[in-house]
Order: C-alpha cells, then structure tokens, then sequence
C-alpha cells in the first residue's frame, strides 16, 4: 500500500465561513443510508447548498468564479460533531484536496489524514488575511507546503500548524498506517497475551 | 514507590503495542464494537486487501441508526436501510463476529449494549465507528470514536494508530440542586469550556459528584465528552462501577471476577497523579440547562435570557447571530416560553431505564400539551423490557407519548423519525446541529429527560421545577 507522497497542495479556494461547521452540515446524516462511500461528493453541504424545494441557496460552492476550487477554507473546530469518515470522504470526493481552518475537530482530522485530505491549521490573523485575499480573486492559486505547514497567495507566506505525525505521515506517504500496523502482528500478539482480559484470546 | 499515574496512563501504557515511524502510538484495542453505518465500507476495504478480521471474538455488533422504530419487520420500508442491515448481518456471518440482531432481545442502541451485556469493562480500550463510543468510559475504560479506516484498521489488525492525548481532569464538587441532572451538568461544562476546548485532550470527571452518580448517569456524562471537543472521557471505576457489572453476561464469574476487580480497582487514577490541565466547578452553580444554539455549548440556563450579539466578544458576533437566526429567537429574550412542536425522549445520551422511570414520575396524571407531536424511545430492547415490567409505557403513553422500539431514531433522523420544517424539538440527545434531526430548517433545544416532559406537558421550553412542583395540578 505504497502511497505517493503528499508534499504540496496548489490550487484556487473557497471560503464557506463560520465556526464549528459540523459533520451534520458537511454531510447530513440521510445520506449516510449506504454501505459505501460512492456519490458522497454530489451531497456536500446539501441542506446549505439546496433547498428543501430544489431552489439553490447561492451557497458559496456554487458560484460559477468557484468552480474547480480545491481548497476549503473555513473558521475554528472545521469538522466537529460525528466521526463519520463521511465527512471528509464528500469533502474529497467533490474535488478538494486540503482544508484550511482555524482549528480542526479530532476525530475529522484523523479522518482526513488517512485520506490524504491535508488539513492545515492558521491563526485568527493568518486565516483572515487568507481568506481575504481567496474571496478578492478567484483565480488566486494557494500552495500548501506541507512539510512547512504553511500557505503561499498572492505572493504571500502565512505560517500554520499541522501536527509533526500528520506531516511526516503525508509527506513519506504514509498517511494511511495499515500496512505499517500490519507489520507489527507479532507485537500486537504479545501485547494481548499480557492483559488478564484477552489472553484467552486467540492472538 | 512508584510515581502516581492516572488510569488513563496505565490504561494506555498497557495497550502500547510500539512506536509508528511517524512517532504515533500503535494502540490495541481490547474491545471493537460495530454498527451497519460505518462497518460497512471497512468490510468492502477488507475484501480488496484480501484481509481477515483479526479478533473476531473482540469484535461485537449491532443495530441502531436506522431501525425503524414503529414497523420492525423485514424488509424495511426503506430499501437503503434494508440493504445496510443486511450487509452488517452477513458480514458478521462471515467473519464469525457476535450480532445482537433485532430479534435478539439484546439489540439496542451500541452505546446501550455494551455496558448491558458486560462488554464494556474498566482498563480495557473501546473503539467504536461513531462519536459517542465516549460513553464507554463511565465505566474507567480508554473509549473514543473512530472513521471508517480506522474501523478497518481495528478489523485487520486490532490497532489503530494514534496520538496520546493530554488529560484534564474535571471536578465538579458540592450538591446538585433539586431537578438538576447528569445532562446539565454536562451540558454545563460543555459551555464552560467550549465545544473545542476539550481538542487534543482526555476528560477525567471526578469530584463527589460523579463519585455520587450511578452508572448510567456517568453513562450520561461520558457521553457528551465528544461535544466539548475531547474524543474520550472517562470515571474511574469504584464500587458502583463493579456492582453494576456484576453477574452480567459478558464479565468474568467466580474467581475471576474477584480477581478482575481487584484489577479493575488498581487501574483508577492514583491520589497525588499529575494532570496536565485541572477545572473545578461548583455543583451548587449549576441549574437545568438547555441549549438555544446550533451547537451543544451555545446553552443557558433555564431561567436566563439568550444572548445578544452585542453582548459577546466580536470574534462569536457572527456564530451567535447564525444560531439566533437559525433557532427563529430574538437576542435578549427568555428561552423559558419558546414554543415546542415536538419533544423526543431517546439516545444514547438519555434512554436508559433510569430516565424513563425519572420521566413516568413527573408525568403521572399530566397530559401532552395540544399541538406537540412525543414520541419515547428506549435506548435498547433491555430498556424497552424494564420499562414495560414497571408499567413506564403505560404513564407515557397515557401522558401522551408515542412508546416505540429500541434504536438512535430522532436523535439524527437517519430511520423514519425526523422533524418536519421548522418544527422545533426539546429532546434528551446530544447534538442541536442544523439540520441534525432530518429537516434542514428543524431546530433543537438539547436538555434533560424531566425537562423534555416539562416541555412536552407546556407546549413550550419550560423549568421542570416549577412544572412538577409537589400539589400543582
């Protein structure tokens, strides 16, 4: 399970602004009624994107200046509520390939890293000054450093934070752990073997 | 002398399997519980890699998120739902893994049929493919919710990787008023400390009032860790803890047991143990609670008015004008009096026998208010059982209530109950997300069971002390 590397991230953003946007909104949970993860993408955000009637509710996803946009930037606790891997699988599968936020709900962010969905953290001052000058171009290209954990637009560096386990995880393409899990098998034998409550336990 | 540890250091140091190269924690994970909403994809990953589960017999499962809790029986009249329990029942077939099926008798809500069937025990790791796995932890057990991989890493290796948390510890001392619950002590450190501030950490919940608490009010408490931004959060086990477990069917019997909470009593946090962060709350502070926002940390007390934009710093202006505008309320009014169209008794945060019977003690005689739609569901079929034994359907269901089987039902609508419109539900669950209870524009008010019943009898957001105040008619 060889994966490749996830050094750089460069592409144009959109801000869906607030904080604590939760997994409800990201994908509510109607459309979690699957036994897998195939046509999350189509759905979202959908209660902010689309009425109850069908009519569009000029979401910022749907501006035409937003098309192909593979960054999402939000505010604090991006991600919070559910460990419904849902979430960053429709946040993926709809084309994105990092977030930037203020902060990240633990769980989302596990979630995320394993896709290999970068999800990289700013300052209440770094995030403004990025998200501003994403909303006054939409042609601006970001690029995500992840080794750096920081953001270049508009020829601008702006520092954030992405723990050390993510970004070595990402950048030697090891951000999805079974194999090395795998490899381990004997450790994980002798572990069991020592607690009193699975040493009976076929291991 | 060893240094003091807390349990969860010794809980976690004991289940370290080894280093990753990225400097996380191989964790193992004692016990991995299951449900058809998010095994499903990690059984489809399994069969790609061409990977067998690893523990099957560690590895327990039920059905919850989208039973219908009106009409049980095959098939389901919602063909996707239909095929996800049918998924999750031939992936248990085939990998030898134990299901506690609809007609078992023990099915119920996975948060509710570990700690019933003495799945869930003190010093042991808990991982479930959902959020609320923090329940677990009321019994001194490391819980926490996993995604999908990572129910697909528990399946093929019984590890998963991940970074040790910081640990607070959380005290909350004195006596709780009169009509004051687990939930609104919860909810209360919730908004407290924020529905972020528990990120990057582990919450102990000590103090003589947990100390005080029978397990399934800790069952409560536990629950709700996940809203303030902590993954797990947990009470070390003591007497109360053991009684419960004792003579279940999943714990040891004889010697074994003895031995076990011998075990089980060394694995609590050591008196004189470092934490990396401690907050202290007074019990006799705290009021009923409700929310009036659009998450679990916008909240007041009953008695109070909900705030302002103008009245908090300007970084929260624009959440808290989304949420007044979402909730349909004005800054500055009171929450009391805010009318209820539907009140829902359930969850794994609240539909334990405990809360029905707290619930059929004020509701005796009482009638639901003209206009509100209430419906009761028990957290599991074991639930469902007691309450019927102790006659608790008959006084909900006289009262009003609609009584219906076992499952997560309106807690996030993904079964056939779910709010319509802009319908706005006083409910005992955990999450007043947007859109949480299955219509976009329904709004949530999160409190506990006995102020469900006020709303329910009121027809509006109501302090259940005045309510069921002794002689009121």
């Amino acid at each position: 399970m060889a994966l490749a590397p996830v050094l750089h991230v460069r592409g144009r953003g959109v801000v869906v602004p607030g904080d604590d946007v939760d997994t409800d909104r990201i994908i509510p949970a109607r459309f979690l009624r699957a036994i897998t993860f195939d046509g999350l993408g189509d759905h979202l955000f959908q209660d902010e994107r689309t009425a109850e009637d069908g009519r569009p509710l000029g979401h910022p996803l749907d501006r035409p200046e937003r098309r192909g946009a593979s960054v999402l930037l939000s505010g604090r606790n991006f991600g919070c509520g559910s460990s419904r891997e849902h979430a960053p699988q429709s946040i993926a599968r709809a084309g994105f390939r990092a977030v930037i936020a203020g902060s990240f709900a633990e769980i989302f962010f596990q979630n995320a890293t394993t896709l290999g969905l970068v999800c990289l953290a700013l300052g209440d001052d770094e995030l403004a000054a990025v998200s501003a000058a994403v909303e006054a171009d939409p042609t601006a290209e970001l690029a995500i450093d992840v080794r750096a954990a920081s953001v270049t637009i508009a020829g601008r560096r702006h520092a954030g934070a992405m723990p050390a386990t993510a970004r070595d995880a990402l950048a030697s393409g090891r951000y999805d752990p079974l194999a090395e899990l795998l490899e381990h098998d004997d450790a994980v034998a002798a572990a069991a073997a020592r607690l009193p409550y699975l040493a009976g336990e076929r291991a | 002398m060893n240094e003091p540890r807390h349990l969860f250091d010794k809980v976690w140091d004991a289940h370290a399997v080894g280093t990753l190269a990225n400097g996380q924690t191989q964790l193992l994970i004692g016990t991995h519980l299951i449900h058809e909403v998010t095994s499903p994809q990690a059984f489809g990953m399994l069969d790609d890699l061409g990977l067998s589960v690893r523990m099957p017999q560690r590895t327990f499962a039920t059905v919850d998120h989208i039973v219908p809790t009106d009409r049980r029986h095959e098939p389901f009249d919602d063909p996707l739902a239909d095929a996800m329990i049918k998924a999750l029942r031939a992936n248990c077939e085939r990998h030898g893994i134990t299901y506690f099926d609809l007609d078992s008798g023990r099915q119920g809500i996975v948060h509710m049929v570990g700690p019933e069937q003495g799945i869930t025990q003190p010093g042991t790791t808990i991982a479930c493919g959902d959020s609320h796995t923090s329940t677990h932890g009321a019994f001194g057990a490391i819980a926490f919710g996993i995604g999908t991989s990572q129910v697909r890493d528990v399946l093929a290796s019984q590890t998963i990787a991940m970074t040790k948390p910081k640990v607070r510890r959380i005290e909350v001392n004195g006596d709780l008023g009169p009509g004051v619950y687990a939930k609104d002590v919860i909810l209360h450190i919730i908004r407290t400390l924020g529905v972020n501030g528990g990120i990057g950490y582990a919450y102990e919940y000590a103090g003589d009032v947990f100390d005080r608490m029978s397990m399934e009010e800790r069952m409560t408490v536990c629950n709700m860790s996940i809203e303030g931004g902590a993954r797990c959060g947990y009470v070390n086990p003591d007497d109360t803890t053991f009684a419960y477990l004792e003579g279940r069917p999943y714990v040891p019997k004889g010697v074994a047991w003895e031995e076990a909470v011998a075990r089980w009593r060394a694995t609590a946090s050591d008196p004189g143990c470092a934490y990396d962060d401690v907050v202290v709350i007074d019990a006799a502070r705290i009021a009923p609670t409700v929310t009036w926002g659009i998450n679990p940390g916008q909240a007041v007390f009953v008695n109070e008015r909900v705030p302002h934009p103008d009245d908090v710093p300007p970084g929260e202006r624009a959440s808290v004008a989304e949420a007044l505008a979402h909730m349909q309320l004005q800054g500055g009014q009171p929450i009391a009096g805010t009318p209820v169209q539907v009140a829902f008794l359930g969850s794994c945060t609240n539909a334990r026998l405990s809360d029905f019977r707290e619930v059929a003690a004020v509701l005796r005689g009482r009638r639901v208010a003209a206009g509100v739609r209430a419906i009761a569901v028990p957290g599991s079929t074991l639930v469902k059982e007691a309450c019927e034994r102790e006659g608790i359907d008959r006084v909900l269901i006289d009262a009003g209530f609609e009584w219906r089987a076992a499952g997560c039902s309106m807690c996030l609508a993904m079964n056939p109950d779910k709010l319509r419109g802009d319908e706005l539900c006083a409910s005992s669950s955990n999450r007043n997300f947007k859109g949480r209870q299955g219509s976009a524009t329904g709004r949530t008010v999160l409190m506990s069971p006995v102020m469900v019943a006020a709303a329910a009898v009121t027809g509006a957001v109501a302090d259940a002390r005045t309510v069921f105040a002794a002689g009121e008619a």
